[in-house]
């Protein structure tokens, strides 16, 4: 008796659980279904669940009509330069304060997690116009170097949080053994903070790609990532939902599937450790 | 334990991020409140004089500036008081047995990982658009008039738009609170008959405390800074009914080159992201010394 229960009750979870997950994504698939329709099939009302004439036509003329591929390499080069120019800045100063940490490693951290709090739009003057008059307005030079240090604290809080886990007992040895400074990172600490380094890697890669205020203000055409690319269908003009969606679907595809490999790293990297 | 040697070496690792970060929270924040005092417009360049308070003035004394700050903090706790409702309602769920947990999981996080953007114009066309949007053929299913979401109620549909990518946000970490919550407490409060709802609050919400807080005090930075899908949706509109004061800033800024006011906007909104950067610093500084 007490186990039809539970099975009852599981079955009932499962249908309600389903049916909450399936509605909450079901604006991601309506747009991946609507990527494969006609741009008529995709206003029909009703709408065409999935019987319709699947085609990949949308995904063709997205790149014939405004070279999808460039903005998409915009994103890539973006995403990636931040990230990797800010895990490279802040390696080495996560290590310094999670190994040896001094009196005002503490004040330091906070102090670098203010500045995230800091609203873009309360400098967005001062880093437009310092853009402008060095002729970086629209040049992925320019939003390289925003985004890595608007995320530059997310990675080094991140980083500190994982190196402070690889216990300083295996860097005493090594010191005992001899091994110089460069040796030790090299040798022992690498290996070991690889794990870290990748999740942060991962997490800051999504930022980036998705960032939605600096690439709309600093780019108008040629640097133009997929973000700001996609807010150009916003224009009455460009009211072309089955491209709309083809482009869309390109441009959260590859962040979704990364996304859903970090979300445990998701919550300890925006909460800086607050919640484990 | 550390020697002098290593102490150097450490600070000489630090220098980089330290300077940088420096730099760039300075010199842009300093240039921010010199352009604040300047009458500064870039239609007219070369004509910068000094104006005191004249730009804060200007911008507080707007009218637009009230219904921004209205909007702005409409906005802010409608997706607070949505995502942390929902967000715990689903990470109750996601947290018992069923069978598919890990994909159902899946589909109640994907929403966090699609750029503003995208999320924005799919739901203004594809869902909320009062001809062809699916909204619109439900209602008619039903027998009732579409609803125009966006020029109706666009404060609203903004929310609902944020909401549905930050639903996730506040569902995974209060997940991951709930899965460290003892069991053994849940089962001895069970064995002393104690019931589902009893449980909740006496058990379980002053466990999730803490995740609630962190929740809730992320989310209002990000969300004080709306910005994308208020731009491709609504651009502000109808008239100023859906402007937040990211958007005024930007139109003074972007639109009618008034570098002057824009700065003494950007100010004021610094300000305000301050009030809340300072509780939430404080949190997370007293977890670093446990």
């Amino acid at each position: 008796m007490a186990r039809e229960a539970t099975r009852n009750r599981k079955i009932a979870f499962t249908a309600f659980a389903w049916l909450v997950g399936l509605t909450l994504f079901f604006p991601i698939l309506w747009t991946i279904l609507t990527s494969f329709k006609t741009e008529g099939e995709a206003i029909a009302t009703p709408p065409s669940l999935l019987f319709f004439e699947w085609s990949l036509e949308n995904y063709f003329e997205v790149q014939r009509r405004s070279n999808y591929l460039r903005h998409a390499m915009n994103s890539v080069v973006i995403s990636l330069g931040s990230t990797g120019l800010g895990l490279l800045v802040a390696i080495p100063a996560a290590w310094a304060m999670a190994f040896s940490p001094g009196k005002h490693t503490k004040d330091i951290l906070m102090w670098m997690l203010s500045t995230k709090m800091l609203p873009a739009v309360g400098v967005l003057m001062p880093i437009y116009l310092i853009c402008q008059s060095l002729g970086l307005l629209d040049s992925r030079i320019a939003l390289v170097a925003v985004l890595m240090m608007m995320n530059l604290p997310i990675i080094v809080w991140m980083l500190y949080t994982y190196f402070k886990e690889i216990p300083g007992e295996i860097l005493e040895a090594a010191r005992m053994d001899g091994a110089s400074l460069g040796k030790e990172i090299v040798y022992v600490l690498t290996p070991m903070a690889v794990p870290g380094i990748a999740s942060t890697l991962l997490l800051n890669i999504i930022l980036a790609w998705n960032e939605a205020f600096w690439t709309l203000n600093l780019t108008s055409s040629q640097a133009a990532p997929l973000t700001a690319f996609i807010a150009s269908y916003s224009s009455p003009e460009g009211l072309f939902w089955a491209k709309l969606s083809a482009a869309s679907t390109l441009a959260i595809a590859p962040i979704l599937v990364m996304g859903w490999f970090s979300q445990k790293q998701l919550v300890r990297g925006l909460t800086f450790g607050a919640v484990k | 334990m550390a020697t002098l040697q290593t102490q150097t070496a450490a600070r000489f690792m630090m220098a980089p991020a330290v300077v940088m970060l420096l730099v760039w929270m300075i010199v842009p924040l300093g240039m921010t409140l010199y352009f604040s005092f300047l009458r500064y417009n870039l239609l007219m360049p070369g004509m910068e004089v000094f104006t005191g308070f004249g730009n804060y003035e200007f911008f507080l004394t707007d009218p637009a500036f009230f219904v921004a700050l209205g909007n702005t903090l409409l906005l802010v706790g409608g997706t607070l008081l949505a995502t942390v409702v929902g967000g715990t309602f689903l990470a109750i769920l996601l947290d018992q047995p069923f069978w598919g947990r890990g994909i159902v999981r899946l589909l109640v996080i994907a929403p966090f990982f699609v750029m503003p953007t995208v999320s924005a114009l799919v739901w203004k066309n594809m869902l909320m658009h009062p001809v062809n949007g699916l909204f619109a053929w439900i209602a008619r299913g039903l027998g009732f008039e579409p609803v125009d979401w966006l020029a109706t109620l666009p404060l609203f549909s903004i929310t609902v738009i944020v909401a549905w990518g930050w639903l996730p946000f506040a569902t995974l970490i209060i997940l991951t609170a709930l899965q460290s919550l003892d069991r053994e407490q849940k089962e001895a409060a069970e064995m002393d008959g104690a019931g589902p709802v009893s449980i909740f609050f006496h058990i379980t919400l002053p466990h999730l405390a803490r995740a609630l807080t962190a929740v809730t005090l992320i989310e209002t930075i990000f969300l004080l800074s709306v910005f994308a899908e208020i731009l491709v949706t609504t651009g502000g509109g109808p008239g100023i009914a859906s402007t937040n004061l990211p958007y005024l800033i930007y139109i003074q800024a972007l639109l009618q080159y008034d570098v002057g006011s824009a700065s003494a906007g950007g100010v004021v909104a610094i300000i305000l992201a301050n009030i809340v950067a300072v509780f939430l610093i404080r949190m997370i500084g007293k977890n670093l010394e446990a």
